[in-house]
């Protein structure tokens, strides 16, 4: 078996998954549960100066039959006293001292700053997160994104708190920044330990369609929420990747961003983040999810042979590339398994409507695939024209059959040929131009 | 013995109630989330009036539940009786593609409920507004469901259309021939309703050939549909078929659709005479209401029945016995009220043809015999109308599948008896072709297709195939085999 546990900029975890900072995070009990339930860490439920909160607070996404695909909420930082949450801190620590306890902090002046970190480190936590994200009811009051958005001010900010530090600080960002790097490198500059990202996204899930007011509805009226589920993976993998990429941020990434199972945090960490944070799948599911997760990645690592998760972190980043260094002559086409076709045509309207219209229905007597699964007399079955296939991926993207619809590499002889290749051989006139497609 | 009601009001009631209970929104929106929404899908293919299937389930899944009405209205009007009629296995959900990756099907029926449920009585406002009237009259004759097919059609491209039926109400098998379980008659009724909210003349109670001449129907009209379906009950032609506990099983379905339940009479002992799905209609609603045995007796075997599958199973499910192989000889009757069936036992011979064995003959005990071996064809009667029109060798009108034009111009047909005896589905499906094949006749312009946004289109030279081509779907094997 692998080994999953961590050394995350200093901070010891059994295994890279966290409890993110959230409502999960809100209560010794919870951490204790959390813990109890295999969880490595807990990031504490944002402490600071005591808020009030609404009723109500969270709203979803939902798509078909699937609930909270995408999640969003109004819900500030902790409405407990930060006595309170240090206290508990401190006690979950005593009963956990080889797990890792993060306390999440968001005040607003320096002094602040200094107390809240030594407070922290006073109550055994193992690391500080900054909170810089947080895009709802904080930010308006100078705080949350309002730093995060500002790399400038975020760089001060983190400044006051590593004055204080004597345990490792992470800087949490926004995503709701055109480049998100930018606050990466102002944490870098500060003296930060790590980062963790992405913070929730700025949203409006819904409108009730009867009232016309959007979810969560407070008395008539709703506010912009911080979107977070499923739905923001592809987001979250996008930063967290150009942050592990970027030459001057490097810091260890705890990664965050929709994490529901072994796979999506196998993709966070081979796209360079080192710790995880999960939040909504378990507001959805509990803490019990841990179980499948440590047991899959760990099954994972063994089969890619790595021994440790190290092994395995960023080993994607450098596949992610500029646009003009890929391929401009790489091709390949769909091929359709007729064995495995259903008939259902998915990938010819498509392809008709939504694509490049390369696919033709035709009777299969005239294609000679025979009977099989989806096929009766008369009805039409899809043929891909190779010769205009542009090798998009759409129709093996919709096909509902695994392996149905393969893309095929084809050997066109041709050499590789990248846009920046391209545009030098246009300039020395040492290429013509490249046909334009009809 | 002569028979009597069985059960109170209640316990008959609570027997007879639908099988399938309606979906609630929840459910129907999940069901109709696992459509995968194919595109010129072989449901739409598999069904006779080629409802655009994906398209309405969308709308389910969207919740457009009227929208979805409008889809299935608009290419069946019939739709909220096909969706608990039709065999669903043998057509739409047995064409389904999740079939094919070892899935249960999608519940095309029952989401067709769902969505016709909630059209109601408001079915008429969802379609087009009627064409305007072109000054052309057609005359449909039995307002049995090719009647209304054909006539809801008609009435929507702007003719002037009368339906003249002999029974009370229209509607034919669906008012008078389905078992309870399956569908109230009520939706029948509604269905009628809208028919005659496009615009159609309804003559309930009257008879052609008696209250209205033939003459005076090809002299009035522009054209005229015979949708008369088939007529009585086969004989068995034994001794003894005349004893008053000896019925057609249609009129004792009949009889359950129009008088309460509780008033109406079943045996002890119920023998069925048949194996099709008439013959189930009839054993398993005798059960329900009572009877203490219900038996089919079929002269061939379980392989040779033309029950399908899954009714043949509800009818087990039902404690029916079935009895193959054993034949009718002899009604047997004590003090002029039927107590048996005298049997004798079949046997395939080496030419093939069925024959008794000889000294296998016994007595099945019974005080109902319920005659389901199929109804006669309405050939004679319809050669005394028209003594040109081309009858087959079965007694079944000669017409073109596709137009429904009969061998006599301005004569078409559709239904049971242009095609011998088949679904609803079928006779909806054909009342519509001919609907079309009277417009193209009349006009000579072919009526635009009804818009199918899930289906090839012009393009692919295949527009309403679902309707004038549909596929053939082979009856899924039965699931286990029996002892």
């Amino acid at each position: 078996m692998a080994d999953l546990s961590i050394d995350f900029a200093g901070i010891k975890s059994p295994n890279p998954f966290w409890v993110a900072s959230g409502p999960p995070a809100n209560t010794a009990y919870q951490a204790h549960r959390a813990f109890e339930a295999g969880w490595g860490g807990v990031v504490w439920k944002t402490i600071g100066d005591p808020i009030v909160n609404v009723a109500s607070r969270y709203s979803a996404l939902n798509y078909g039959p699937n609930r909270m695909i995408g999640f969003n909420n109004i819900e500030l930082i902790s409405d407990r006293s930060a006595d309170t949450n240090f206290r508990e801190i401190a006690e979950v620590k005593r009963r956990w001292p080889h797990h890792a306890v993060i306390a999440s902090l968001m005040v607003d002046t320096r002094e602040r700053w200094h107390e809240f970190v030594r407070r922290s480190a006073d109550a055994g936590a193992d690391g500080i997160e900054l909170n810089f994200g947080c895009p709802h009811g904080m930010c308006e009051r100078g705080m949350g994104s309002a730093v995060g958005q500002q790399p400038a001010v975020a760089e001060r900010i983190t400044a006051w708190a590593m004055e204080a530090a004597t345990i490792p600080v992470i800087v949490k960002l926004t995503p709701n920044i055109t480049d998100v790097t930018a606050a990466a490198r102002a944490a870098r500059r500060a003296g930060a330990d790590a980062i963790s990202l992405i913070n929730t996204i700025n949203s409006i899930t819904n409108v009730d369609l009867d009232t016309l007011v959007p979810e969560p509805t407070v008395r008539g009226r709703s506010s912009h929420g911080g979107y977070c589920g499923p739905a923001v993976k592809p987001i979250a993998l996008n930063m967290v990747q150009s942050c592990a990429a970027d030459p001057d941020v490097r810091l260890p990434i705890s990664g965050i961003g929709g994490i529901a199972d072994w796979r999506d945090a196998a993709e966070f960490i081979a796209l360079g983040a080192s710790s995880l944070q999960v939040c909504t799948a378990i507001m959805h599911h509990g803490f019990r999810i841990v179980e499948d997760m440590a047991e899959g990645l760990s099954a994972y690592l063994d089969r890619m042979g790595c021994a440790r998760l190290t092994d395995l972190c960023g080993r994607a980043v450098p596949t992610l590339q500029k646009w003009e260094t890929l391929d401009l002559h790489f091709q390949r086409v769909a091929r359709i398994d007729y064995a495995k076709c259903i008939g259902c045509n998915l990938c010819y309207i498509a392809c008709e409507d939504g694509a490049h219209q390369c696919i033709d229905l035709l009777p299969p007597e005239q294609l000679g695939v025979g009977p099989g699964p989806g096929r009766v007399a008369g009805k039409p079955v899809p043929k891909v024209r190779e010769a205009d296939c542009v090798g998009c991926n759409l129709c093996s993207l919709v096909c509902p059959v695994d392996d149905c619809i393969t893309m095929t590499e084809i050997d066109n002889g041709l050499p590789s040929l990248t846009w920046t290749q391209y545009q030098e051989g246009l300039q020395r006139g040492t290429m013509a131009p490249l046909p334009p497609h009809p | 013995m002569p028979v009597a009601p069985i059960l109170p009001a209640e316990t008959a009631a609570a027997n007879l109630a639908e099988l399938k209970a309606p979906y609630t929104a929840a459910e129907a929106a999940i069901e109709a989330s696992r459509c995968l929404f194919c595109f010129d899908a072989p449901c739409i293919m598999a069904c006779p009036t080629g409802i655009d299937v994906p398209s309405f389930i969308k709308k389910i899944a969207s919740g457009n539940p009227l929208g979805a009405a409008r889809t299935i209205l608009s290419a069946n009007i019939l739709g909220a009786s096909c969706a608990r009629v039709c065999p669903t296995a043998v057509l739409c959900e047995g064409a389904c593609v999740l079939d094919d990756r070892d899935q249960q099907p999608i519940k095309i029926g029952r989401l067709q409920r769902y969505a016709t449920d909630a059209a109601g009585a408001r079915g008429a406002s969802l379609l087009p507004r009627p064409a305007a009237p072109n000054g052309r009259r057609v005359a449909v004759v039995g307002g049995g469901p090719a009647g209304l097919g054909c006539a809801a059609e008609l009435a929507q491209l702007g003719y002037a259309v009368t339906i003249f039926e002999r029974e009370p109400l229209l509607g034919g098998l669906n008012t008078y021939g389905i078992a309870c379980y399956k569908m109230k008659p009520e939706v029948s009724l509604q269905e009628v309703e809208l028919v005659r909210s496009l615009g159609v003349e309804l003559r309930p109670g009257v008879e052609v050939g008696r209250d209205v001449a033939v003459a005076d129907l090809t002299r009035e009209f522009d054209a005229v549909f015979l949708g008369l379906g088939l007529g009585e009950a086969q004989r068995l032609r034994v001794p003894g078929e005349d004893l008053p506990e000896v019925l057609d099983a249609l009129d004792f379905i009949r009889d359950l659709r129009t008088r309460p339940y509780h008033e109406v009479p079943v045996g002890r002992r119920v023998a069925v005479i048949g194996c099709g799905n008439t013959a189930i209609d009839a054993v398993t609603q005798a059960r329900r209401l009572g009877a203490e045995s219900a038996t089919i007796i079929y002269r061939r075997g379980e392989e040779a029945m033309s029950a399908y599958r899954f009714e043949y199973e509800l009818a087990r499910l039902d404690g029916a016995r079935f009895l193959f192989h054993a034949q009718p000889v002899e009604v047997v009757a004590a003090d002029g009220h039927v107590s048996g069936l005298r049997l004798v036992r079949t046997r395939l011979a080496a030419d093939g043809r069925l024959e008794p064995i000889p000294g296998t003959e016994f007595v099945e005990p019974c005080d109902l015999i319920l005659k389901a071996v199929g109804q006669e064809k309405r050939a004679a009667l319809l050669r005394s109308w028209f003594p040109g029109l081309a009858v087959d060798g079965r007694g079944v009108v000669g017409c073109d599948p596709l137009t429904g034009a009969t061998n006599l111009p301005r004569v078409f047909t559709g239904g049971d008896c242009g095609n011998g005896g088949r679904e609803v589905v079928n006779a909806v499906g054909e009342g519509k072709k001919a609907a079309r094949g009277i417009h193209a006749a009349l006009t000579g312009t072919a009526a635009a297709p009804t818009p199918q946004p899930s289906r090839l289109g012009a393009a692919g030279g295949a527009f309403g195939a679902g309707l004038n081509r549909p596929i053939r779907v082979t009856e899924a094997a039965p699931a286990g085999a029996h002892a």
